[in-house]
């Protein structure tokens, strides 16, 4: 019995362990990638090229769900506002709940699930067949070559992808809105500019996408240069990289909303 | 895949991405309209701001004027003092009253300019002496329910009291 | 679509092989300053390195002339890996040093180090080549990441060393479309790029099929003659190597059993040379893992 409760104990013990110390070998490691950053601006063709790969790639997806989402929410919005007699606030609703939040969090998780896997996967697969060894000794540091170009060049899209996110979400709300069901069009874009802030909204909204880019980058680029050098160990740290990286979106974004939005 | 190509691509998706932002500021946000080149200060005491916030808008004849740029307390007097920043474009007669007033029944509160007769105008600094404080829905409901008690059948005279 | 070039057959090794000029012109720079230590490029003294509490070299001597090709043969997991890694400043021993043209790998600081390892090449067991890039790239990585030299420059030298390996009409191809013989090719290629003064091949010949294997083997010799460089093959292929190496050294759990010039291996009587040369399923290197009596296993499993 008490032989149970000390193996259950000694096991939550070794988690807590394993995840601190994991923790620790990815803040040293987004140091050394901050040391090693030189390069990626030094011969920004490396970085334009990756944020080819994780900006101009993931703009598909990033553009059709902002729109899907904005047009849902004006009809969600609509249905609510029109019950209280302010339809017309639908702009403030659509525009507020997508700069702030849905943009930076949905193009977050969309952008972890796109370019973050894909990035953890090629650098897992690089290692596993030996080219990041065979770089190393070839004398080129691949931190500074291969992970901090990536790193970067996810700080570098994701706010973008962000905006465009929000952006198009406002367009889909402003054609459902005012189109479909038929809102009044001044209203809808008065309203919302009288509501939005540009330094509170949009640019903590930035900020938040900034941050989030970061954050995903990093677990990334780690999980893959990290990762046990086999087919199932690229595998593991790609599903990693996904359910981590949401995870994180989704606290940091708590964080940060509750530091930005506190006066308000 | 060849780095003009790929130069082409990211330079096409960074000014997509801007063009975006530029669109979130101007369009969606309230940059255009906040950007006061020249502003001064005046500041104004008042009995009760109700739910006034930094940054709500001063209006006149229900034109955006100014901000509301802070919130103190007085400690010697009670008051609530409120600074507000002026459109420098606008002047406004030193006996010009300052109201909190409700934009609908239940929306934002905002500082409400209106304009006396004096000749002279309000300078940077300066306190607007006359005021009007928010009205609070509670005591105005529990004032009109105390005076219809008290009074019996009630024709005129309520609602004089507060604003 | 794909095919290997056409070679001549393999013959036993000959001097016009080893001194036939592939390479007519070479960087200038590399062998610079390393006229330290002897004649001698690399010398192992009394290494020791383990894994963890796993120890996979145990007092291990070795010395590389210059100029020579040297191979490191033992079974699978004896250490020759980690030997080679060890070399290139990847590991620190946790006894002993390494000396790479007279320097201490293991007391090098990073910068001094990649200095060094400039002037290394290493092709690995499956090339790892850069996935991403074309062949004419990947040969080009090391001369555009380290030198300054022009972008015509850069594809003089990289046709040269692409034909040096036969391989000039591949330069457009992914490696993905490459054959197993052509990628170890082109890896060559690359590691010739800045014409190292120590070549390290990690398993040159696993995998591939016989004609690739000879391709590789000759191209491993003229390459260090051409380039006046010395070699260090890791393998387990005892007939390829023992046509082309000048120096063997067996290792067998983590220590030396045997060295010599392919001459002396071939007349060894030594037990354990004998099984590795003659390939023979049982002998010093036993068949069995470890294990306990097979009755008692069985009858314990058939209990159960």
């Amino acid at each position: 019995m008490l032989e149970g409760i000390a193996a259950v104990l000694r096991a939550m013990g070794g988690w807590v362990d394993d995840r601190i110390t994991r923790l620790g070998v990815a803040s040293r490691f987004f140091v050394l990638v901050l040391l090693h950053s030189g390069t990626s601006f030094r011969r920004l063709f490396l970085t334009i090229r990756e944020i080819y790969f994780v900006g101009v790639l993931s703009l598909v997806i990033i553009l059709v769900s902002g729109v899907f989402v904005g047009m849902v929410l004006g009809l969600q919005g609509y249905d609510t506002l029109q019950r209280y007699g302010s339809s017309e606030a639908l702009g403030v609703l659509v525009a507020l709940s997508l700069v702030r939040e849905l943009g930076p969090v949905v193009a977050g998780l969309l952008f972890a699930s796109r370019a973050g896997s894909a990035v953890t996967a090629e650098i897992g697969l690089m290692k596993a067949t030996e080219q990041l060894d065979a770089m190393e000794m070839m004398a080129v540091n691949p931190v500074a070559r291969v992970v901090a170009p990536r790193f970067w060049a996810g700080v570098i899209s994701m706010p973008l992808l962000a905006a465009l996110f929000s952006a198009c979400g406002i367009l889909g709300g402003y054609f459902v809105g005012v189109h479909l069901i038929g809102v009044d069009e001044g209203s809808f874009w008065s309203q919302m500019q009288a509501a939005v802030d540009f330094r509170e909204d949009i640019v903590n909204g930035v900020i938040k996408s900034a941050v989030f880019g970061a954050l995903v980058s990093l677990i990334a680029v780690f999980e893959g240069y990290d990762c046990v050098p086999t087919a199932e160990g690229v595998s593991a740290a790609t599903t990693r990289t996904v359910v981590t990286s949401s995870l994180v979106i989704l606290a940091a974004d708590f964080i940060l909303t509750a530091f930005m939005f506190r006066g308000a | 895949m060849k780095r003009p190509i790929i130069d082409l691509w990211v330079g096409f998706f960074v000014a997509l991405g801007i063009g975006a932002l530029v669109f979130l500021a101007l369009k969606v946000g309230n940059l255009a309209s906040a950007n006061m080149s020249e502003t001064y200060v005046v500041s104004a005491r008042f009995d009760n701001i109700g739910g006034l916030k930094v940054r709500a808008p001063v209006k006149s004849a229900g034109v955006v004027v100014g901000r509301v740029t802070a919130i103190g307390f007085d400690q010697d007097s009670y008051e609530a003092v409120v600074s507000m920043t002026i459109d420098g474009r606008y002047r406004f007669p030193r006996d010009t009253i300052a109201s909190i007033l409700t934009s609908g029944l239940l929306g934002e509160q905002y500082v409400g300019f209106d304009v006396g007769g004096e000749p002279e105008f309000l300078k940077g600094g300066d306190v607007i002496k006359i005021t009007q404080s928010a009205v609070v829905l509670e005591k105005l409901i529990g004032q009109f329910l105390f005076n219809k008690a008290a009074e019996g059948p009630v024709q005129e005279g309520q609602g004089q009291n507060n604003k | 679509m794909i095919t290997e070039r056409p070679v001549a057959p393999r013959r036993r090794l000959a001097a016009d092989v080893r001194r036939s000029s592939m390479l007519p012109f070479a960087f200038p720079g590399p062998l610079e300053g390393c006229r330290v230590s002897g004649g001698y490029l690399v010398e192992i003294e009394d290494v020791s390195f383990a894994y963890d509490n796993r120890p996979v070299l145990t007092g291990i001597n070795m010395k590389i002339p210059r100029g020579r090709v040297v191979a490191i043969m033992g079974g699978s997991g004896c250490g020759k890996t980690t030997t080679l890694r060890l070399i290139g400043g990847k590991l620190r021993p946790q006894r002993g040093v390494v000396r790479v043209g007279g320097q201490v790998v293991h007391e090098l600081d990073s910068g001094a180090l990649y200095q060094l390892r400039r002037r290394m090449g290493m092709l690995f067991q499956f090339g790892a080549l850069f996935t991403d890039m074309s062949v004419f790239d990947n040969v080009a990585f090391q001369m555009r990441e380290h030198t300054d030299l022009s972008e015509e420059l850069i594809r003089d030298l990289v046709l040269m060393k692409l034909n040096a390996v036969g391989l000039r009409g591949a330069q457009d191809l992914m490696p993905s479309e490459l054959s197993g013989g052509m990628a170890r090719r082109v890896a060559l290629a690359r590691a010739i790029a800045l014409d190292p003064m120590l070549m390290m091949y990690d398993e040159p010949f696993a995998g591939l099929d016989p004609i690739s294997l000879g391709v590789v083997g000759k191209l491993i010799r003229r390459l260090n003659d051409a380039l006046g460089a010395s070699s260090i093959v890791v393998t387990h292929d005892i007939q390829e190597s023992l046509l082309i190496v000048d120096y063997i050294y067996f290792v067998s759990e983590g220590r030396i059993v045997a060295e010599g010039t392919p001459a002396d291996i071939r007349a060894s009587t030594d037990p354990w040379v004998h099984q590795f040369v003659w390939a023979e399923a049982d002998g010093p290197v036993p068949f069995h893992y470890p294990a306990g009596p097979y009755g008692r296993d069985v009858l314990e499993a058939a209990g159960a």
